[in-house]
C-alpha cells in the first residue's frame, strides 16, 4: 500500500453544549439526564403561536469561545434550515447561515501546528430519538421514541478549515479545544454525554493535485474512535482510488464494532435547506464594550500556559503539554517561585504525578528539587520521596532521613564500581568496545549492592573513566 | 427571471414539504402557481441594484433575555394533546434514513 | 353608540352586570349564528362564569379593569388556554393550547369576557372565509356575501351585535378587508406594536393582531389594552401603548392627507368605492384637513413581492404540522409517509398551495429570483412610503377593490381572490399601521370602508381622522 504517496485531509465540525442555565430561546431548563420531557414549554416544544427569544449568556459564552479561538466577532442573524425530522420540533432549525457570529479563527495544537477555524455559530438542539425494537439502531427499528428536553439547547458549532493532515492531529485538536472550551467554561465538552460532538470531513490527494471528495463520518463517540474512524476511512479511500474507482461524496456512519464506516446517504444531491432569514429574531451586534469585557475575562488558555511553562522550565512549548494538560502548571510555576528548579520540578510533574499533586504542597516540591539538585538525593530517591509526600504529606529532608537516604560519596561508590568491574570482566570488556548496553547492567548491579544509594549518573561516569584508563 | 414552473418542478416541491398530490392536483396546482408567478415577474422590471432586502420592518436589535429558568410546561398535560405516546415521549413510526 | 366604552362603564360602576351583558349577547348569537356561522366554537358557560367573576370584583370593590363585563370574539388563531384552538384546519381539529396567547391575557386581566372563538380562513389564508374547513362565514348584512377574510368570523361577530369587540389578524389584509365589507372599523396596528406570542404563525414578518369595533372608540379601548411591549416576542416594539381614546376628539385640523393614487387608481377597484374614498377625502377635507394627492409608486408591486414572501414565511411556519406531537396524525408505516399522509389530510387547498408556491420561491436556484427580489422590493415600498410621509401626516384609500361579493364567486381562480388585499398589502410590507372605517355603501347597498394610513407608530394622529370619518357619517 502506497500511503506514503497520498496525503490526508482532514476537516472537523465539531458542535458544542453551552453551559447555560436555560436554553437558547427560552427559560426552561438546560440539564443533562432529567426525566424525558420534563423541561419543555410552547417555545421549545415549537406549539403553534410560540416565539423565540435569545439567551443573553448563550450569545456571552458564543463570544467566550469566538475570541478564544481567535475570531473576530460579528454582528449577526439567525436563519431557518428547514427540513422534516422528529426530534425536530418545528421541522426547521434556528442556527445561523452566512453571516455567523465568529469568523476566521485558529487553535493551536501542543506541537505547535495551527489549523484555522473558519467559523463558529450559535444554533439550537434537537430533541432525542430512542429507537426501539429491531437492532436498536434507525435501519431495524420498530419504532422511535422521542424526548424533547435537549430541544433547544443552545449549541456552537466549530468548523475548523481543512488544515489536519493526520489522525493523530484530528485527535489532538479535539483535545485541545476540549481544553479551551473547559477553561472559559463554555461547555463541559463531554462526548460520552453528548455535549460534545464531532464529525469528521475525510479526503484523500496526491500532492500538488486539488482536493478530493471529502466524505463526512458520523456517530464518533470518543477520540479515539476518532482516529480510527480517520485511518480506516484514508484506507478506503486510497484503495478506492487505486483500483481506479471514484469516491462518492456521501454521509457515512462510524462502526465501533466492527472498525469501519457504511454508508448512511449519498449526498450527491445536497440536500436544499431553503434557508432564509428567521423572522422572529433580531439581528444580535454585541458592542466594542461587551467584545473587550469578555476578551477580558478570558482565562489563560492552554496555548500560552504551554508558552509561560516553557520558558519558565527551559523546554519547548510542545514538551510543556503534558503538564498543562494535567493542569500542574500553575503548581510547578508555584514551586519555581518557592525557589524549585524548573528542570526537575518539571520532569517529576510529568512522570511521577499522573494523578495529581495529592497532599504535596508548593513548598516540600520545590524543597525536594533543591535536595536533588545539591546532590543530596539520587533521582530514584527523590522519586519515592515525592510518593510519599503525594500520599500524606511531610518534609522532604525528614522522610529522606527517615527512610536513611543519602547519597553515598563518590570514593565508596569508586570501589563498588571497581569490585564490579573485577567481578565481570566480560561485560567490561564490551563496554570498553562501546557497548552502551552493559551500562545499564553496571548501573543496576551497583544499585543492588548499595541499595538504591547509588547515583546512577555518577555510576556511568566513574565506567567511562575506568574504561578509559583509570 | 426563472423559468415558468413545470410539473416536476411542482411535484419536487411537494416532497420537500411532505405533501402527496394526485395526478389532478399536481396538474391543476401547476397551472395556478405558474399564474401566480407570472404575475409576481413584474418585480423583475424594477431596479434593485443595491438595494438591501429588509427581513424586518423594525429596526430592533440585541433583543436578550436573562438566563434564568422558568417553569415549563406539566408533562402530562402536554403529552394528552399527542397522538401517540409511550414511556413519557412521543412515539413515531420507524425513521427511515438518518436527518439530512 | 360606543358599546364597549359604554358597558364598561356600567358594570364598573355596577350599573349593569356582566352576567346580564353576556346573557344578551349569547341571545343574539343563539338567535342567528345558525345563519352567519361567525364561530368554530361559542363559550357560553366560560363566558358566564368569567362574568360572574367581574361581578363579583366589582361588588367586592376591587377594579375588574377597563373592559370589564365586554364581550369578545376571539379569531381561532388565538392560543386559549384549555379552549380548542383550530385555525379552522382539520390538521388542529380539537387541539387545546396549554397556554394564553398575551393578548388573551390582556384581555381576560381588563374584565373581558370572551364568548367564542371565531371562524377565519384556514391558517389565515384567505381573503373571503371561505377557505375555512368548518364551512364558510356569511356576511350579515347578506348572507349569500362572504364576511371578507381570512378574519371573517370576527369581523361578521361585530357587524352582527355577537360582541361589541373582536380580535382578527391581519397579515395582508386580513382585518381591512372583512371589517370593510362587513361595515364595521377594523385596525392593522404597527408591526410589533401588539405581541404576536400566541398568534398561530402565518406569516412572521407581516402579521399583527388588531381590533374589530362597532366604532372607533372602541376600537381605540381595545387596542390600548393588548398593545405594549412583551418580552415572549422578540420583535416587540419596546415601549407602552398609546393613549388613543383621549385623543379621538382632536379632529384634522391643518393635518396633512395623501389620497394614494396608485391604490385609488389600481386596477379592479370598483367606482362606487372608488367614489365613497373620494367622499372620505372631501369630508376629512371640510374637517379642516389638507387633502391632496399622494403617490407611493413601489406600492404597485405590493401584491407581487407578498405573494413570494408570506408564503415562503408560511411553508416554514406550518412545517410543524407533521402529526408528531399534536394534531391529526395519519399512520403509516414511517416517520415520512406518516408526515405526509398527515399533512395531506389535514390541510386545504389553498394551505397547500400557498406552502408549495412558498417552498418553490425559497428553494435552492430560485432564492434570488423570489424570495430574494421581493425582500428588495419591501425595501423600496418602505422607502416610497417613508417619502410620502415626508409630505404628508396620513394616508387614504380604498380599503378593498369591491363590496361584498358573492359566496363562491372567486373560488375558482385563487389569483382573482389575492386581487382582494391590493390596497391593504402595501402596510404590511411597509410594517406601518391603517384601518379600515365604513363610509357609507356601494351601489348595492353594502357597507363600503375607507383606508387609512399612518407612519410607524403613528396610531394617534390616524384614530383622530377616523373619528372625523365616523362622524361624518352619523
Amino acid at each position: 500500500m502506497s500511503e506514503s504517496d497520498w496525503e490526508l485531509v482532514v476537516g472537523l465540525e465539531v458542535h458544542v453544549e453551552l453551559a447555560t442555565a436555560t436554553k437558547i430561546f427560552c427559560g426552561c431548563r438546560n440539564q443533562f439526564g432529567d426525566e424525558p420531557n420534563t423541561n419543555i414549554c410552547p417555545v421549545c416544544l415549537g406549539l403553534p403561536g410560540s416565539l423565540p427569544v435569545l439567551n443573553h449568556q448563550a450569545v456571552e459564552l458564543a463570544m467566550r469561545i469566538g475570541l478564544a479561538l481567535n475570531c473576530h466577532v460579528e454582528p449577526s442573524i439567525f436563519h431557518r434550515k428547514n427540513y422534516f425530522y422528529p426530534d425536530m420540533p418545528k421541522d426547521y432549525q434556528v442556527s445561523q447561515y452566512d453571516e455567523p457570529i465568529n469568523l476566521d479563527g485558529s487553535l493551536e495544537l501542543p506541537d505547535g501546528t495551527t489549523i484555522g477555524i473558519e467559523r463558529a455559530h450559535l444554533e439550537e438542539d434537537t430533541g432525542k430519538s430512542t429507537h426501539v425494537g429491531g437492532g436498536g439502531r434507525i435501519h431495524d427499528a420498530g419504532y422511535s421514541l422521542v424526548d424533547y428536553n435537549r430541544a433547544g439547547v443552545p449549541l456552537v458549532e466549530i468548523v475548523s478549515r481543512p488544515d489536519i493532515r493526520s489522525a493523530e492531529h484530528a485527535r489532538a485538536y479535539v483535545n485541545e479545544l476540549r481544553a479551551i472550551l473547559l477553561a472559559t467554561g463554555a461547555s463541559d465538552a463531554k462526548m460520552e454525554e453528548g455535549s460534545m460532538r464531532v464529525d469528521a470531513n475525510v479526503s484523500v490527494h496526491k500532492p500538488g493535485d486539488p482536493y478530493g471528495t471529502r466524505c463526512e463520518i458520523k456517530n464518533l463517540n470518543s477520540t479515539r474512535s476518532l482516529g480510527r474512524a480517520i485511518e480506516y476511512e484514508m484506507r478506503r479511500q486510497i484503495d478506492l482510488l487505486e483500483t481506479g474507482e471514484r469516491i462518492v461524496q456521501e454521509t457515512r456512519h462510524w462502526n465501533e464494532d466492527d472498525g469501519r464506516t457504511h454508508t448512511l446517504r449519498s449526498k450527491e444531491e445536497a440536500y436544499d435547506y431553503r434557508y432564509f432569514p428567521e423572522p422572529d429574531l433580531v439581528p444580535i451586534a454585541p458592542d466594542a464594550a461587551w467584545q473587550a469585557a469578555v476578551r477580558t475575562a478570558l482565562p489563560v488558555l492552554p496555548a500560552a500556559r504551554r508558552v509561560r511553562l516553557a520558558a519558565a522550565c527551559g523546554v519547548t512549548p510542545a514538551e510543556a503539554g503534558v503538564v498543562v494538560e494535567r493542569d500542574l502548571d500553575g503548581f510547578v510555576l508555584d514551586a519555581i517561585a518557592a525557589g524549585g528548579v524548573p528542570a526537575r520540578l518539571l520532569v517529576h510533574a510529568e512522570n511521577n504525578l499522573a494523578d495529581g499533586a495529592g497532599q504535596l504542597d508548593v513548598g516540600a516540591f520545590a524543597a525536594l528539587t533543591t535536595l536533588e539538585a545539591d546532590g543530596a538525593l539520587t533521582a530514584t530517591q527523590a522519586k519515592t520521596v515525592l510518593g510519599e509526600l503525594v500520599a500524606s504529606g511531610g518534609d522532604p529532608a525528614a522522610i529522606a532521613a527517615a527512610k536513611g537516604f543519602e547519597a553515598m560519596d563518590d570514593s565508596a561508590l569508586a570501589a563498588v564500581v571497581d569490585e564490579l568491574i573485577a567481578a565481570n570482566p566480560e561485560p567490561f570488556a564490551r563496554f570498553k568496545e562501546g557497548d552502551q548496553k552493559v551500562t545499564g547492567f553496571f548501573v543496576g548491579q551497583v544499585m543492588k549492592a548499595t541499595q538504591g544509594k547509588a547515583d546512577g549518573k555518577v555510576v556511568t561516569r566513574l565506567l567511562h573513566e575506568r574504561a578509559a584508563g583509570s | 427571471m426563472a423559468d415558468r414552473i413545470t410539473r416536476d418542478d411542482v411535484a419536487h416541491v411537494a416532497t420537500l414539504a411532505r405533501l402527496r398530490l394526485s395526478d389532478e392536483e399536481l396538474d391543476m396546482f401547476t397551472e395556478q402557481l405558474a399564474a401566480v408567478l407570472a404575475h409576481a415577474e413584474d418585480v423583475a422590471s424594477l431596479d434593485t441594484a443595491g438595494v438591501a432586502p429588509t427581513a424586518h420592518p423594525l429596526p430592533l436589535e440585541n433583543v436578550l433575555r436573562a438566563d434564568v429558568p422558568r417553569p415549563s410546561l406539566d408533562r402530562d398535560e402536554v403529552l394528552a394533546a399527542a397522538p401517540e405516546v409511550e414511556e413519557h415521549r412521543f412515539r413515531v413510526p420507524p425513521v427511515l434514513g438518518e436527518a439530512p | 353608540m360606543n358599546r364597549a366604552l359604554e358597558t364598561a362603564a356600567a358594570v364598573r360602576s355596577g350599573e349593569r352586570s356582566a352576567v346580564d351583558v353576556v346573557e344578551e349577547h349569547l341571545a343574539r348569537i343563539a338567535e342567528r349564528e345558525g345563519d352567519i356561522h361567525a364561530f368554530n366554537v361559542v363559550l357560553a358557560d366560560e363566558a358566564r362564569a368569567a362574568a360572574a367573576a367581574v361581578d363579583d370584583a366589582v361588588r367586592a370593590g376591587r377594579d375588574p379593569g377597563p373592559l370589564a363585563g365586554v364581550p369578545i370574539a376571539l379569531k381561532d388563531n388565538l392560543c386559549t388556554l384549555g379552549i380548542p384552538t383550530t385555525c379552522s384546519s382539520k390538521i388542529l381539529e380539537g387541539w387545546r393550547p396549554p397556554y394564553d396567547a398575551t393578548v388573551v391575557a390582556r384581555l381576560t386581566a381588563a374584565g373581558a369576557v370572551s364568548v367564542g372563538k371565531t371562524n377565519l380562513d384556514e391558517f389565515a389564508m384567505g381573503s373571503s372565509t371561505e377557505n375555512s374547513a368548518f364551512g364558510p362565514t356569511r356576511n350579515p348584512h347578506d348572507l349569500t356575501r362572504v364576511p371578507g377574510g381570512s378574519s371573517g368570523g370576527s369581523a361578521a361577530a361585530v357587524a352582527a351585535g355577537f360582541a361589541p369587540l373582536s380580535l382578527g389578524s391581519d397579515t395582508g389584509g386580513s382585518i381591512r378587508q372583512p371589517a370593510a365589507l362587513c361595515g364595521v372599523v377594523g385596525v392593522k396596528p404597527t408591526y410589533g406594536l401588539v405581541s404576536r406570542y400566541g398568534l398561530v404563525a402565518f406569516a412572521s414578518s407581516l402579521d399583527q393582531i388588531g381590533p374589530f369595533a362597532a366604532t372607533v372608540a372602541d376600537a381605540a379601548l381595545l387596542l390600548e389594552v393588548i398593545a405594549g411591549h412583551d418580552p415572549m416576542d422578540s420583535t416587540s416594539i419596546d415601549q407602552p401603548a398609546p393613549s388613543l381614546v383621549d385623543v379621538l376628539a382632536q379632529g384634522v385640523e391643518g393635518l396633512r392627507i395623501g389620497v394614494l393614487h396608485e391604490l385609488l387608481d389600481a386596477e379592479g377597484i370598483a367606482p362606487d368605492v372608488r367614489r365613497r374614498t373620494e367622499a372620505a377625502a372631501d369630508a376629512l377635507s371640510a374637517a379642516g384637513a389638507k387633502v391632496d394627492e399622494a403617490s407611493v409608486p413601489a406600492a404597485t408591486y405590493g401584491l407581487s413581492a407578498y405573494y413570494l414572501i408570506a408564503p415562503a414565511e408560511a411553508s416554514s411556519n406550518l412545517a410543524r404540522y407533521d402529526g408528531v406531537r399534536y394534531g391529526l396524525r395519519v399512520d403509516a408505516s414511517n416517520t415520512g409517509d406518516m408526515n405526509e399522509a398527515s399533512r395531506t389530510a389535514g390541510f386545504g387547498a389553498e394551505v397547500k398551495r400557498r406552502i408549495m408556491l412558498g417552498t418553490y420561491a425559497l428553494s435552492a436556484g430560485y432564492y434570488d429570483a423570489y424570495y430574494g427580489k421581493a425582500q428588495q422590493v419591501r425595501t423600496l415600498i418602505i422607502r416610497d412610503f417613508k417619502a410620502a410621509y415626508e409630505q404628508f401626516d396620513l394616508l387614504l384609500s380604498p380599503t378593498s377593490p369591491t363590496t361584498a361579493f358573492a359566496l363562491g364567486a372567486k373560488t375558482d381562480d385563487p389569483l382573482t381572490m389575492y386581487l382582494n388585499d391590493v390596497c391593504t398589502i402595501p402596510t404590511n410590507l411597509a410594517g406601518d399601521p391603517a384601518m379600515s372605517v365604513p363610509f357609507g355603501v356601494g351601489d348595492d347597498g353594502l357597507p363600503v370602508g375607507v383606508q387609512l394610513l399612518a407612519p410607524a407608530l403613528g396610531e394617534a394622529t390616524m384614530f383622530r381622522a377616523a373619528a372625523v370619518l365616523e362622524e361624518a357619517m352619523a
